[in-house]
């Protein structure tokens, strides 16, 4: 019952990724291609967690937290060089 | 144009400080279970990077005022350096020692060589990477 549920689970994801992948391709503005980016990242910790269920094991419990922490600081980098077109600001006063 | 990036300052103070002590866990989870020098450094090199974006290149510059072309020397002295101790004692070149220590606070600890031999492998990566990046960032052409 539980690897049925796992599995329906992992499926919906996988359809998650497919219609965000959708909307990187033929999204009208480069916004709309990073906040799908960051939802693929945000659905592929889900996926990794289920995985770990699983497969009964906690090894992958730290690729969790690097997605986490690389789809945040990438999604920050693309926000501000769309906002002001360079990444790193020389001298912000 | 002055933007007023309150939201982003705020976050990137308390979420550099988590960045920075996953890395450190990474890096001494590293023996037994996965982590180790580069994803450590690797974090690091990220949280570091999550400054220079939010704040700008030269306030970070004298916050953190390290020479990252210093910290690739250093590192790799380091690493060479456990392998010319082994040599010193007679033992061929990197030869791993590990020992089972009991320290007051911390109780028994499992000290190896591999431990020095991993903060070079982590210095080399925070390094490069950072020096990479940043040299990238201030070419003005």
């Amino acid at each position: 019952m539980l690897n049925i549920s796992l599995n329906i689970a992992l499926i919906v994801m996988s359809m998650a990724i497919v219609v965000c992948f959708i909307r990187i391709i033929k999204g009208p503005t480069m916004s709309d291609r990073v906040v799908a980016l960051d939802t693929i990242g945000i659905t592929l910790i889900g996926i990794i967690g289920i995985i770990m269920v699983i497969q009964n094991t906690i090894a992958y419990a730290e690729v969790i937290l690097v997605i986490a922490i690389l789809a945040f600081i990438g999604t920050i980098a693309l926000a501000k060089f769309i906002e002001g077109g360079v990444i790193f600001d020389r001298d912000r006063n | 144009m002055r933007k007023n990036l309150l939201m982003l300052h705020t976050v990137t103070r308390i979420v550099v400080f988590i960045i920075l002590a996953f890395s450190v866990f990474l890096f001494f989870a590293g023996h037994n279970n996965p982590g180790g020098g580069f994803i450590g450094g690797l974090m690091t090199a990220a949280a570091l990077l999550l400054l220079y974006v939010a704040f700008d290149v030269k306030t970070i510059k004298q916050v953190i005022p390290f020479n990252y072309t210093t910290m690739i020397g250093v590192g790799l002295l380091i690493a060479i350096g456990t392998g010319v101790a082994s040599m010193l004692g007679g033992f061929p070149f990197l030869t791993q020692f590990d020992r089972y220590v009991t320290v007051p606070v911390l109780g028994k600890l499992h000290l190896t060589t591999a431990l020095p031999f991993d903060l070079g492998v982590y210095l080399v990566v925070v390094g490069v990477a950072l020096l990479s990046i940043l040299s990238i960032a201030e070419d003005d052409a």
